[in-house]
């Protein structure tokens, strides 16, 4: 299933000092897949486009902190 | 000339009084990636660009001062009336012995705003391409702020401005394709 959220998983030192982060994330937003924005792409409604800061769904693609990530469940 | 329209981009609330949270967002009010540089580096850089572009730069850098104004409506909100204690505890107590509760442009750790952040090399892929990575770097920075903010109201407002900074990237990265010249050539190579 396509995400725009990637993991990868640093190399863990038998005598790292701190307890491992095993998991590491980061951010492929959707500007990097579309190339020159084709016509006629799904739009939200003015209010909503307003309210979520951009016009089209495609660009849509919130970021919530992993504080409330876990309060929500999930984050779209 | 700009026409001012007194209202915010997008509605400002803050619902927690912790005035730490202003120290982070002063990251976007002065710092390298904030948006005092991003307005400066594509308001000045369109003067030398190829005209299938200029008004790009005159949309995204004007929008980008709606966005500082955000950033200082949000970084007032939470120090306006802070009490010293509260400012000492924030770590913002060098802040007030130099500025009061006035706002400054400096970045999260205290370094005063420097033209030295942005560029205007005159090569315009050069220039786009830099306009590129300074929204990748003002998003990502919007990620860390929002993790280090337990305020829902504020993140809300962040998560709009972090919005822009995905559409404002991705205008960018279609001007260097518009000035590539090859987007409805027949591709024979
Ligand atoms: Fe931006």
């Amino acid at each position: 299933m396509f995400t725009t959220r990637k993991q990868y998983y640093p190399y863990i030192s038998p005598f790292d000092p701190c307890p491992p982060i095993r998991v590491k994330t980061y951010v492929t937003a959707p500007n990097l897949y579309l190339g020159f924005q084709p016509p006629n792409l799904p739009q939200f409604s003015p209010h909503e486009a307003l309210q979520k800061g951009t016009l089209w769904k495609v660009f849509y693609d919130p970021y919530y902190s992993p504080y409330e990530m876990a309060n929500k469940g999930d984050y779209k | 000339m700009w026409i001012y329209e007194k209202k915010l981009q997008y509605p400002v609330r803050v619902s927690t009084c912790n005035p730490k949270l202003a120290k982070y967002l002063i990251e976007q009010y002065g710092g390298a990636d904030g948006e005092l540089a991003a307005a400066l580096r594509y308001l000045n850089q369109r003067y030398s660009i190829p005209d299938k572009v200029i008004g790009l730069l005159t949309d995204i850098g004007t929008e980008e001062f709606a966005h500082l104004e955000m950033i200082a409506t949000m970084v007032y909100k939470l120090t306006k009336d802070a009490t010293l204690e509260q400012l000492k505890e924030a770590g913002l107590d060098a802040h007030y012995v130099n500025h009061d509760r006035a706002l400054f442009y400096n970045n999260a750790a205290g370094v005063p705003w420097t033209a030295a952040y942005i560029q205007a090399k005159g090569d315009p892929i050069a220039d786009l391409y830099e306009d590129i990575a300074a929204e990748e770097k003002a998003r990502a920075t919007y990620q860390w702020i929002i993790n280090m903010s337990d305020d829902p109201d504020l993140n809300d407002g962040l998560r709009f401005l972090r919005e822009r900074e995905i559409v404002h990237a991705q205008r960018f990265r279609e001007a260097v394709e518009i000035l590539k010249e090859e987007r409805d050539r027949k591709k024979i190579f």
